[in-house]
């Protein structure tokens, strides 16, 4: 046995379905880098995440009708975040108190529908698939619509970017030049809800909020510009995606049962040791007295 | 329906519904549906962990709310809270993962975890709930100060006898207790949906702290007596009812308070006729 058979079991590159969750990764992680900065600049991590919870209520109810559960994702996320921005107040306390209220009634909407569904097909085991989800659950029809929905999230992010950019900043400035800036915050969330839809229904719920907050937090720690920053958190999301899903495939040799480890647990863990990373660094090149003066992403707006 | 081994569950759902209505009231006003939302969820994590080596499930989610908790507290004093509070959710729920794939027999009560069930509380569990109960209303209590002030004048608390981040830490806590207090009844999913419904009702309609407390904890108990009936009546999930019921009284605080508003605002039919008068002369 070579040396890198320890990172790269034999026959990992010429595994079916290894290939795809390779190429699925990429997808999500060029989505995720610029979409999660805008939402870390926005304090927003918490509509990013509840977003992919009720996504996955839209695949249940999809599931209960019979109906493509992509179309249950798309739509049920879209219209809920829809609701969160239309509904919601400009303060904080406000905003996340509708994303809640929203979040548990389509959490409670989930379990009516995964109880109808498994009353009368016997599926006990979906609930643990829609929350958890799978990366080696996409198939090659799903592949396309995926790639539609992130083409879309990326193309509404690139018309808005300036635009964006000055109201997640400073939204009294944006509103001085005449920026619609509640509108944009809507188109903001209609981008974030494409984004979570497709990397909740690819890589499942959990790695849909860690790849959507966490590189992108650890790059707004680390560089200034917003440009570099999505770049970076992009790079951050692929790389830990492949090892990740080359860990889980070798992982099936590590225990006398060869059960294989999910891949969900390997990327989280990467995740959170690329962001602590990125903390210990800013920690250290601006020393313990300023830190608190360092948020995510106060470089570049001067608060320094 | 009040026979046999529901009385278990009335007892304990009673017992944690008035606790999250009185943890909730706080977490309104503290914006922190976020936390309360990420600590129960990633207590889920813990049951599959109690599950895997076999040992009672309160422990395991017990053990990972505070888990959270305590990771929550440590790391958002210096970085931004919405993302470490994300963060912190993802790694337990990505252990939880592993756990999952580890253990076999899990997706049977995995369901009932998730999204509640009305047979939840056995009686071995009364006196636990009690105590943990009494701990949490008992540490509201002594917080009771310094949290009120620290959510409406931040500047002011700093000077006060509890530092902020201590108050934090505490409130925390007392979250955790009440998400392992609530977990079995009414499913990881939705505790928090107890805890910001009610409480965000009660705020519209009362102005005093105190009794704002009072009425959201009493709407937390009507919430969990009607979704503990509904449910056994009707077999479907706990958590389901307790989503819709949050939202309804979500919808109703505003309304009131959007009508009440109004009713101020609007002058009387007989300055109304005085106007027009006015007007057409």
């Amino acid at each position: 046995m070579n040396w890198y058979h320890a990172l790269l079991a034999p026959g990992l590159f010429a595994n079916p379905s290894v290939q795809e969750a390779a190429v699925v990764g990429a997808l999500v992680a060029a989505v995720c880098g610029p979409v999660g900065m805008f939402t870390v600049m926005r304090s927003q991590s918490f509509a990013g995440h509840a977003l992919a919870d009720i996504a996955s209520t839209g695949g249940s109810g999809a599931l209960l009708l019979g109906l493509s559960p992509l179309l249950g994702f798309v739509v049920f996320g879209v219209t809920a975040s829809g609701t969160m921005e239309m509904v919601g107040t400009h303060r904080r306390q406000g905003r996340d108190l509708v994303t809640g209220i929203v979040l548990g009634a389509s959490l409670g909407l989930s379990a009516l529908f995964l109880y109808l569904t498994a009353t009368s097909q016997t599926t006990t085991g979906a609930a643990v698939t829609i929350l958890f989800g799978s990366i080696f659950a996409v198939t090659s029809s799903t592949v396309w619509f995926a790639v539609g929905v992130g083409g879309a999230a990326l193309v509404l992010l690139g018309l808005l970017y300036r635009p964006l950019l000055v109201s997640s900043v400073n939204p009294e400035l944006a509103a001085a030049q005449g920026i619609p800036v509640r509108l944009v915050g809507l188109a903001h969330m209609v981008a974030l809800a494409l984004a979570v839809a497709l990397s909740a229904l690819t890589i499942g719920a959990i790695l849909s909020t860690a790849l959507l907050i966490g590189p992108a937090a650890a790059a707004l720690y680390l560089t200034r510009s917003p440009g570099r920053a999505m770049v970076m958190a992009s790079g951050v999301s692929l790389v830990v995606t492949w090892i990740g899903v080359a860990l889980a495939y070798d992982s099936y040799d590590w225990l006398p049962s060869h059960q294989g480890w999910p891949v969900s647990f390997f990327v989280v863990l990467l995740v959170l040791a690329t962001y602590a990373l990125a903390r210990v660094a800013v920690w250290r090149r601006v020393g313990p007295r300023r830190r608190k003066a360092v948020p995510a992403g106060a470089g570049w707006r001067g608060e320094r | 329906m009040f026979s046999g081994f529901m009385v278990n569950t009335w007892l304990g759902g009673s017992v944690m519904a008035a606790v999250a209505g009185l943890v909730g009231f706080f977490v309104v006003l503290r914006g922190s549906t976020f936390a309360a939302h990420a600590i129960p969820q990633g207590a889920f994590a813990g049951a599959a962990g109690a599950a895997l080596i076999g040992v009672n499930t309160l422990v395991g989610t017990g053990t990972f709310a505070l888990l959270g908790v305590a990771a929550i507290a440590l790391w958002s004093r210096h970085g931004r809270n919405d993302v470490v509070t994300a963060l912190v959710l993802v790694s337990l729920l990505g252990v939880g993962s592993l756990f999952l794939s580890l253990s076999t027999e899990y997706a049977q009560q995995a369901f009932s975890l998730l999204f509640g069930s009305p047979l939840a509380v056995s009686s071995s569990e009364l006196v636990p709930t009690a105590a943990l109960g009494a701990f949490c209303v008992a540490l509201l209590a002594a917080l009771y100060r310094p949290l009120l002030l620290g959510s409406v004048a931040p500047e002011l608390a700093i000077t006060g006898p509890v530092p902020p981040a201590r108050a934090e830490l505490g409130f925390l806590l007392a979250v955790g207790v009440a998400t392992t207090l609530a977990l079995p009844v009414v499913g990881a999913l939705l505790v928090f949906s107890l805890m910001i419904g009610p409480p965000a009702a009660a705020r519209q309609l009362a102005g005093r702290p105190s009794l704002a407390m009072g009425l959201s904890a009493a709407l937390a108990l009507v919430t969990a007596w009607v979704a503990i009936a509904a449910s056994y009546e009707t077999n479907w999930p706990v958590g389901f009812f307790v989503g819709t019921f949050s939202a309804v009284w979500y919808v109703a605080g505003r309304a009131w308070a959007a009508w009440s508003r109004r009713a101020r605002a609007s002058v009387g039919p007989r300055a109304r006729q005085k106007l027009a008068l006015g007007r057409a002369s």
